[in-house]
C-alpha cells in the first residue's frame, strides 16, 4: 500500500457574491515510500493548491475540499485539526517556494529551527541548540553556530532555502512536499539545492512530492510524474516513459516547447498557444481543447477518461492522444 | 538595427500593458467594487443628504436662524430650556432661536468650512508633493536635495499637534471663518504633500516609467501623463477622509474660541462650542450640532475607507 | 544602539532649527508685533518704540534671531503674560499632570486596542470585527471635547461615579514629591490620595484615549490581517507548531511593527487632545494652561509650548525608533 494515496482530490474556492472557482478538479496519484513523485504543470494548474490541501494549510473559510488523501491509511482531509497539527512537521513536512518570505524576518534562524524540535521531539535548551546546529551542518550551511544567531535577511538565498530544508527534515518526516523549491533561486544554487534534496531523500528513505513547472527538475529527480492541467491529471507515467513518449497533447507540447541543444539549427520552438485562461470546464469536455491542435468534436462531450493507450502504467486522459505515426506515413 | 527596434517595440509594449492595467481598467474595477460595498453606499447616502441640506437648508428653514423670536420665553424660563415641540422641532437655544432652522442653515457653513479647508490642503499639498516627487524621481542629485528640504519642512509641520498649528495661524490672522478654513487647511498640507510624493516615488521606480525614460520622453510629459495619473488615487481617498477631519478640527477650533466670531451665521462647530456652557442643564442643545458633525464626518470617513479598500490591490479578491 | 541615538539626535538639529525660524517669523508677524503682544492693543506708539528698543527689535533681523536662539538654548522661554512667571517654570510645574493623563490614555489605548484589533482580524467579518471597526470609526469622528463633555455629564454629574473636575479632591491634603499625583501617594504612603488621583484620571483619560484607541484598533487589525497572509505564517503552520506559538511569535510579533510606529506618531494628536480634554475637566496640566493662554493671547507661553512639544515629539519618536529596532532586526545598526 502506498504511503500517500490521493483519490479524486478537489478544491473549490467559494467566495460570497462570486462564482465558485475550482482550483483542483479530481486529482489522483500515489506516492510510495522512498519515491520521488512530480506534480508538473504551468502556473494556475492547481499544483500548489493540491500541496496546501494535503498539508491542511488552506484557509478554513471559503474553501471546499473533496475526495480522499490517505496518509499511512488515514485520511488527511477528514482528520481532526489537532491530529493534523501533530502530524505536520513531524511526519509530513513542506518546503516552500520563496525562502525569504517563508522565514519569519524578526526571529533568529536558531529559534525557527529549535521551535520545531521543541514541539515534536521535546528537546529543550542546549540539546535543542546542538541539534539545530547539527541540522544546519547537515544541509550544508557553514559555521552553523553563528548562523543560528542570525536573522533571515543576513543569509543568502541559497542558505535560506537550506535553512528551510533543515526545518523540514528536523523530525525525519515520512514524507516531504516541496513546492517549487528552486524557482526563486539562481541557477547554480538550484542545482545544489536539488542535489541536497536528492541526497536527503536517498539517505532517509523519505518520500518526496515535488511540485514544479520546471521539466529539468523533473528529469533530474522524479521517479514518477503526474502532469496536471486545469486542476486535473492529464498524464501519469514513469519519468523515462514520459520523456520518451509524451502522449497527451499538452505534455507533448510542454516537452516540445523546451529549447534543445541537439535540435537542428533553425528549427523553430513549438510553443503551446494561448494561456491557461483559455479553457473550458472539465465537466464539458477536455479543458485543454481550446489550445489543442488535435481537438475534435469528441473532445467536447464530457470529461475524457484515463486510458493506457501506449503502455501499461502510462495513463493518459485524452481521446486523441499523440501516438507514434504508422511506419508507412513516416516513410512517405 | 533590428535589435534596437525590437527593444523599442518591447518597451512600447510594456507601456501599453501598464496603461491597460493601471489606468482606466483599474478605476473601472474599483468603481465596481465600490458599488458593492455597504460602507461606500452608507457613506455616499449620508454625504448626499448632507449636501442636499447644505444647498436647500436656508430656503426650507421654517424660521429665521438668527432671529431671537422666542427670546422672552427663554429668559422668562429662568435657565430652563425649551425642548422639542411642534413649532420648534429641535427646541430653542439660549437666545430663543429655533435650533432646527439653525441646524439647517448651519449645514451649508459646515460644508463650506470642510470643503474649502480640504481644498486648501489638497491644492497646496499636491503642488508641493508633485514638485518634491518629480524632483526626487527625475531631478537627479540636485532634485533629491530639493526633495529632502521639502520633506524636512513637512516633517516639522507634521510633528506639531495640528490644533496648535491652527492656533498659531489663527493668532496671526485674527478671528474669522476664513482663518479657521486656512488654519485647518494648512494642517492638511503636509499630509497631502507626503502622500502624493510617496505615491509618485513608488510609481517612479516602476517599469513603465523606466520605459518612458528609455524612449526619450521629456520629464515634464512623463510626470504629467505617466506618473501623476497613476499616483492620484490615494490622494482622492485622503481628500475624502480630510473632509471629515476638517469638520472635526474646525469644531475644535471653535471650542477653543478661535472660530467664527459672527454669531449671525450659524455653523455646527460654533453652535456646539456655544452650547457647551449650558451642557449640564440642556445637553440637547449641544447634542444636535454634535450629532450632525459626527454623522457627517462618519459619512466622509466611510466613503473614504471604502474607496481605499476598493483601490488597494492587496485587499482585492 | 548608541550610534542610532546619536544619529537621530543629530538629525534633530535641522528640524529644531527650522522650527525656530518658523516660530521667530511667526512671532514677528503677530498683529502689532511682540510689543503689542506684551502691552496689549491699546499701547501708545512711544511705548511700543520703547519696548522695541528694550527688546532689541530695532536691530537687524539676523541679530534678533541669534538672540532668540540663544535664549531658547538656555531654556529661557520668556515670561507668561498671564502669571508673570517664567514660562519654563510654568511648564515643569504642570508637566506631570499632562504626562500622567497622556500615559493613562495611551495605556488604555494599547491595552484595549491591540487585543481588540487582533480579535477583529482573527474573526474577520464576525460580530467582534464589525463592532470594533464601527466603534473605531465613531471614535475618530466624535470631537474629543464633545466626548469629554458627554462623559462628564453622564458619569460625573448625572451618576456621580467619578469627580467632574481637577486632579485631586479639594480639601485632600496630599504631600507633593514628584508632582505625579498617583506616584506621590504611593511614595508617601498616602494611598487614599493615590486612589483619589486615579478616580480623577478615569474620565479624562478615557476621553483622551478615544482617538489613539481607534487608530490602534484599526492599525492592529489591518496589520494582523496582512501578516496572517504572509508566507512565514504558513511555514510556521506547516511545522505543526502550537497555535499559541504561531500567534505570538509569528503573527503578533510581526504585526506589532507598524503599530509601534503609529503609537509614536500619535503623540501630536494626543497633545492636541490633552488641550481639549484638560480644559473640559479643568485638569491642572499644560493643556488647561494652553487653553487659557489661547484666550489670553499669552504668546510667550504658546511659542514655548510649541518648541516644548516639538522636543517631546522628537524624544518620543526616538524612543519608538529604539523600540522598533529592538523588535525588527532588519533596521538594527551593527
Amino acid at each position: 500500500m502506498a504511503l500517500l494515496s490521493v483519490d479524486e482530490l478537489s478544491v473549490t474556492f467559494t467566495a460570497k457574491g462570486r462564482k465558485d472557482s475550482t482550483a483542483v478538479d479530481g486529482v489522483s496519484f500515489d506516492v510510495d515510500q522512498g519515491q520521488v513523485v512530480g506534480l508538473v504543470g504551468e502556473s494556475g494548474c492547481g499544483k500548489s493548491v493540491t500541496s496546501l490541501a494535503l498539508m491542511g494549510l488552506l484557509p478554513d473559510k471559503g474553501v471546499r475540499v473533496g475526495g480522499r488523501a490517505l496518509f499511512e491509511g488515514e485520511d488527511l482531509l477528514t482528520m481532526s485539526p489537532r491530529k493534523r497539527r501533530d502530524l505536520r512537521g513531524s511526519q509530513l513536512a513542506m518546503i516552500f517556494q520563496d525562502p525569504l518570505s517563508s522565514l519569519n524576518p524578526v526571529v533568529p534562524i536558531g529559534v525557527q529551527v529549535t521551535e520545531i524540535l521543541r514541539r515534536h521531539r521535546g528537546m529543550k535548551g542546549e540539546a535543542a541548540r546542538k541539534e539545530a546546529a547539527h541540522l544546519l551542518d547537515r544541509v550544508g550551511i557553514p559555521d552553523p553556530d553563528r548562523r543560528l544567531k542570525e536573522y533571515p535577511h543576513q543569509l543568502s538565498g541559497g542558505m535560506r532555502q537550506r535553512a528551510l530544508i533543515a526545518m523540514a527534515v528536523a523530525c525525519a518526516p515520512r514524507m516531504l512536499i516541496a513546492d517549487e523549491p528552486t524557482t526563486a533561486l539562481d541557477v547554480t544554487i538550484q542545482a545544489q539545492i536539488l542535489e541536497l534534496l536528492k541526497e536527503l531523500v536517498d539517505q532517509e528513505g523519505t518520500a518526496l512530492l515535488m511540485i514544479t513547472h520546471d521539466l529539468g527538475v523533473v528529469a533530474g529527480l522524479c521517479d514518477q510524474v503526474n502532469v496536471l492541467y486545469a486542476g486535473r491529471a492529464v498524464e501519469s507515467a514513469g519519468r523515462r516513459e514520459l520523456f520518451a513518449h509524451p502522449t497527451h497533447p499538452y505534455a507533448h507540447g510542454l516537452l516540445g516547447s523546451i529549447p534543445r541543444l541537439d535540435a537542428p539549427r533553425g528549427e523553430p520552438l513549438s510553443p503551446i498557444r494561448g494561456s491557461i485562461n483559455d479553457r473550458i470546464s472539465w465537466a464539458d469536455g477536455c479543458a485543454f481543447a481550446p489550445r489543442c491542435d488535435h481537438y475534435t468534436m469528441e473532445c467536447l462531450t464530457g470529461t475524457p477518461e484515463l486510458t493506457e493507450p501506449r503502455a501499461a502504467g502510462h495513463q493518459v486522459r485524452c481521446v486523441n492522444p499523440v501516438l507514434p505515426k504508422p511506419q508507412a506515413e513516416v516513410s512517405a | 538595427m533590428t535589435k534596437k527596434a525590437d527593444k523599442i517595440d518591447r518597451l512600447a509594449e510594456l507601456m501599453q500593458s501598464s496603461e491597460a492595467t493601471t489606468g482606466a481598467s483599474l478605476w473601472r474595477e474599483a468603481m465596481r467594487r465600490l458599488r458593492r460595498s455597504k460602507m461606500a453606499i452608507i457613506g455616499a447616502v449620508v454625504i448626499a443628504v448632507f449636501v442636499v441640506l447644505a444647498v436647500v437648508g436656508p430656503w426650507v428653514a421654517p424660521h429665521a436662524p438668527t432671529a431671537q423670536t422666542w427670546r422672552g420665553e427663554v429668559f422668562a424660563n429662568q435657565g430652563k430650556f425649551v425642548g422639542m415641540r411642534g413649532e420648534n422641532w429641535f427646541g430653542l437655544d439660549h437666545l430663543g432661536r429655533d435650533m432646527f432652522s439653525r441646524m439647517l442653515v448651519g449645514a451649508r457653513q459646515t460644508l463650506l468650512v470642510g470643503v474649502v479647508s480640504m481644498l486648501i490642503g489638497l491644492l497646496v499639498g499636491a503642488l508641493v508633493g508633485v514638485l518634491s516627487g518629480a524632483a526626487a524621481t527625475l531631478g537627479g542629485r540636485a532634485g533629491q536635495r530639493v526633495d529632502t528640504v521639502i520633506m524636512r519642512v513637512t516633517d516639522i509641520m507634521l510633528s506639531l499637534p495640528s490644533l496648535l498649528l491652527a492656533v498659531s495661524i489663527a493668532a496671526v490672522m485674527g478671528q474669522s471663518l476664513t482663518t479657521v478654513m486656512i488654519a485647518v487647511g494648512v494642517v492638511q498640507i503636509p499630509i497631502f504633500a507626503r502622500l502624493l510624493r510617496g505615491s509618485m516615488l513608488a510609481q517612479g521606480g516602476s517599469d513603465y516609467v523606466l520605459a518612458a525614460k528609455a524612449l526619450g520622453i521629456r520629464n515634464k510629459r512623463i510626470v504629467l501623463t505617466q506618473i501623476l495619473p497613476n499616483s492620484i488615487s490615494p490622494v482622492i481617498v485622503q481628500a475624502t477622509l480630510s473632509l471629515a477631519t476638517a469638520i472635526i478640527e474646525a469644531a475644535a477650533l471653535s471650542y477653543l474660541g478661535l472660530g467664527n466670531p459672527d454669531p449671525a451665521i450659524p455653523e455646527w462647530g460654533v453652535m456646539l462650542s456655544q452650547a457647551q456652557r449650558f451642557f449640564d442643564n440642556e445637553p440637547m442643545m449641544a447634542v444636535y450640532p454634535a450629532v450632525g458633525i459626527i454623522i457627517t464626518a462618519l459619512g466622509f470617513t466611510l466613503l473614504g475607507e471604502a474607496m481605499r479598500e476598493a483601490l488597494d490591490p492587496k485587499l482585492r479578491g | 544602539m548608541l550610534r542610532l541615538v546619536v544619529r537621530r539626535l543629530l538629525q534633530l538639529i535641522p528640524t529644531l532649527l527650522g522650527l525656530s525660524v518658523l516660530l521667530f517669523l511667526w512671532l514677528n508677524r503677530l498683529p502689532g508685533g511682540p510689543a503689542s503682544a506684551i502691552l496689549g492693543e491699546r499701547a501708545t506708539e512711544a511705548e511700543v518704540a520703547r519696548i522695541n528698543r528694550a527688546l532689541g527689535l530695532d536691530e537687524p533681523v539676523h541679530v534678533q534671531y541669534w538672540r532668540f536662539l540663544k535664549r531658547i538654548a538656555e531654556l529661557d522661554l520668556g515670561t507668561s503674560t498671564q502669571t508673570g512667571q517664567p514660562v519654563w517654570d510654568e511648564f515643569t510645574l504642570r508637566f506631570p499632570a499632562t504626562v500622567e493623563l497622556s500615559l493613562a490614555a495611551i495605556l488604555i489605548a494599547v491595552v484595549v486596542g491591540i487585543p481588540l484589533g487582533y480579535l477583529a482580524a482573527r474573526h474577520r467579518g464576525g460580530w467582534i470585527d464589525v463592532a470594533s471597526v464601527s466603534g473605531s470609526l465613531i471614535g475618530i469622528c466624535i470631537p474629543v471635547f464633545f466626548l469629554a463633555l458627554l462623559l462628564k455629564g453622564f458619569f460625573a454629574v448625572e451618576l456621580g461615579w467619578f469627580p467632574s473636575y481637577g486632579r485631586l479632591s479639594t480639601g485632600l491634603d496630599a504631600t507633593q514629591v514628584t508632582g505625579f499625583a498617583i506616584l506621590d501617594g504611593l511614595l508617601t504612603g498616602e494611598f487614599d490620595a493615590s486612589w483619589d488621583a486615579v478616580t480623577h484620571l478615569v474620565l479624562p483619560s478615557v476621553a483622551l484615549a478615544s482617538i489613539p484607541l481607534a487608530v490602534i484598533v484599526r492599525m492592529t487589525r489591518a496589520s494582523v490581517l496582512e501578516v496572517l497572509g504572509e508566507d512565514y505564517v504558513r511555514t510556521a503552520e506547516s511545522k505543526g507548531l502550537e497555535k499559541r506559538v504561531v500567534r505570538g511569535r509569528h503573527v503578533l510579533r510581526n504585526a506589532m511593527l507598524p503599530v509601534v510606529t503609529a503609537v509614536g506618531l500619535l503623540t501630536g494628536s494626543l497633545l492636541s487632545g490633552a488641550v481639549l480634554t484638560e480644559s473640559v475637566f479643568s485638569f491642572g496640566g499644560i493643556g488647561s494652561f494652553i487653553r487659557t493662554s489661547i484666550d489670553a493671547r499669552d504668546y510667550p507661553v504658546l511659542v514655548g509650548f510649541i518648541l516644548f512639544i516639538a522636543m517631546v515629539y522628537v524624544v518620543i519618536n526616538l524612543l519608538v525608533d529604539l523600540a522598533y529596532s529592538l523588535i525588527d532586526p532588519r533596521v538594527r545598526v551593527h
